[in-house]
């Protein structure tokens, strides 16, 4: 098996204010594949990102990207990946097409030999090249900064939270074009806040106050799920969410959306349907479900 | 009852662009009303008129009973705002943003200190209010910051991405911290690119292109869409934006 990235026992302290930001990480990133990192603000993914992308030394442990040392070899490295960074880190008073020129050159290259990778993002915002990159909207943005990353053609992308603040219809968008960033044959790293792409990659670590809580591919974290999951719907989900905590037999009870999901330490679900209607809850339905990855992240936060 | 908000006709351009076109709308006292679209859909520009900081070009708004055209500054003493990037003072305590905040908005430190002891109890960390808010977990700093925007009580909270990035326990939390603030008569006015916490809202309206394409309960806009997710209807409506894109 290659590995296009492989990280072994990285910790990370900051001393002001005093966090342990990373904490024994360990995982690897099959070549060619869309590996995600998914946790909250603060869980350490930029960290780990800095690390990664040769902008930060770890106090301990080491990582090779594409086979690279990240400490020895990071000039090298530097030319091979490519980094899109959570905030918006063009230059704002050089146009779109400036903006691009100017990171082909800074990598040697031009960006007719990049084209090909950026091809399908760049043409949205070709007819705009002429525009300043500081007067863009938010998702041409982030189509330019994508763009960036790329024009130099790197073996692996490192994308850090590239859909934080973007809207549902924008973020699938963007997950299309990762699709096909990937096919071309790039190895991608990629963080995000949004459980519901976690199920968009190949294989994805949970992290969570500088600690891996599972590395799995998402299919495999979801049948690892130990408890028979419910959901539970009635008209008042307010009151509901009360009365279903109350319940003697209840290990966890979570609302997601218009129903709850709910694990029992023991007992019959036909226990809990008897006392919600008996509680005033005459129309609830209770169904068994697949879990998502959300109800899966929750169970491993406990 | 008048309306808590209501707004005929508002519109917004700034030069040829219209970034909100002819929205009408109310909300009533108490209602969590979510406030959806898609990024450069115009719900930035609607919230600053409403909040008084940005004048219409045309139309007519008024929030807890004030014209938003005229009586800007009365607004302002009736709303709390938390904006979604982090706005407290991080190198104060806990303690002395909730003081500065209360101050500014002219409460007496009897008030403040009612407060204060409010949410030492809800909270039951008592350490926490000692401490600089930057060494706060992310998930603290937003409930702090809700408690900061609340410290008035407001007839009306604008809360704009008020969960982006924090952790789904955090994040449900705080949704109860809303519900609270509803049940006592807090009119919650939210945004969110969380379609499940969409889900929690009494109502919420979906804006695309500066207008408000949809507007009912979730369940009422779930049947309308035929689909069973606020995913799908969200996705069924936005995606027929021409501009984003391009703004």
């Amino acid at each position: 098996m290659n590995y296009d990235i492989e990280v072994d026992n990285i910790s990370k302290q900051f001393v002001k204010p005093d966090v342990q930001a990373l904490e024994d990480i360990n995982f690897n990133v099959k070549t060619g594949s869309l590996f995600g990192l998914i946790g909250a603000d603060g869980a350490g993914k930029t960290t780990l990102f800095r690390i990664l992308t040769t902008l930060l030394l770890a106090d301990n442990g080491s990582a090779k990207v594409h086979g690279r040392d990240v400490v020895k070899d990071f000039k090298i490295l530097r030319s091979l990946i490519g980094y899109m960074p959570g905030r918006f880190s063009l230059y704002t008073d050089l146009s779109v097409e400036e903006n691009l020129q100017f990171f082909a050159t800074l990598h040697k290259t031009t960006i007719e030999a990049g084209y090909h990778l950026i091809k399908d993002i760049y043409r949205q915002i070709e007819p705009f090249k002429n525009r300043r990159a500081g007067q863009l909207s938010g998702g041409m943005k982030q189509k330019l900064a994508l763009s960036c990353a790329l024009i130099h053609q790197p073996k692996v992308l490192f994308l850090d939270e590239p859909t934080t603040g973007v809207d549902a219809v924008s973020r699938k968008e963007f997950w299309n074009m990762l699709k096909n960033i990937k096919n071309q044959g790039v190895t991608i790293l990629v963080s995000t806040p949004y459980m519901d792409e976690a199920v968009l990659c190949d294989e994805i670590a949970l992290i969570q106050n500088g600690k891996i809580l599972s590395i799995a591919p998402p299919s495999t974290i979801i049948a690892q799920f130990p408890d028979v999951l419910y959901s539970v719907s009635g008209s008042q989900i307010g009151k509901l969410l009360e009365d279903v905590s109350k319940f003697q037999d209840i290990k966890s009870c979570f609302s997601f959306g218009d129903t709850i999901h709910v694990t029992l330490n023991q007992g019959d679900i036909k226990g809990l349907q008897k006392e919600l209607i008996q509680r005033g809850h005459p129309e609830v339905v209770i169904d068994t479900i697949v879990p998502t990855i959300e109800d899966c992240f929750i169970r491993l936060m406990q | 009852m008048e309306p808590i908000i209501f707004t005929k006709n508002l519109t917004k351009k700034f030069g040829d662009f219209i970034a909100v076109n002819n929205i009408s709308f109310s909300v009533e006292k108490g209602e969590i009303f979510g406030f959806l679209g898609a990024n450069g859909a115009g719900k930035t520009t609607a919230m600053k008129m409403l909040c008084g900081l940005l004048v219409p070009t045309s139309g007519l708004g008024k929030v807890a009973g004030y014209d938003i055209s005229t009586q800007s500054d009365s607004i302002k003493r009736r709303i709390g705002y938390m904006s979604q990037k982090f706005s407290l003072y991080e190198d104060l305590t806990v303690r002395e943003n909730m003081q500065f905040f209360g101050g500014i908005y002219g409460l007496r430190n009897k008030e403040i200190q009612k407060k204060i002891e409010y949410y030492h109890d809800l909270w039951s960390n008592n350490e926490m209010f000692d401490g600089l808010v930057g060494s706060l977990p992310l998930g603290w700093k937003q409930k702090v910051a809700f408690a900061t925007a609340m410290m008035h009580d407001p007839d009306i909270v604008f809360l704009d991405e008020p969960t982006g990035g924090v952790d789904p326990i955090v994040r449900r939390q705080f949704w109860e911290l809303i519900y609270k603030a509803s049940d006592q008569g807090t009119t919650i006015f939210v945004t969110t690119h969380y379609m499940d916490e969409a889900e929690y809202c009494n109502r919420v309206s979906i804006m695309v292109d500066g207008e408000i394409a949809a507007m009912d309960s979730p369940k009422n806009l779930k049947i309308a869409y035929h689909t069973d997710t606020m995913d799908d209807v969200f996705y069924q409506l936005a995606r027929k934006a021409q501009r984003s894109e391009t703004v």
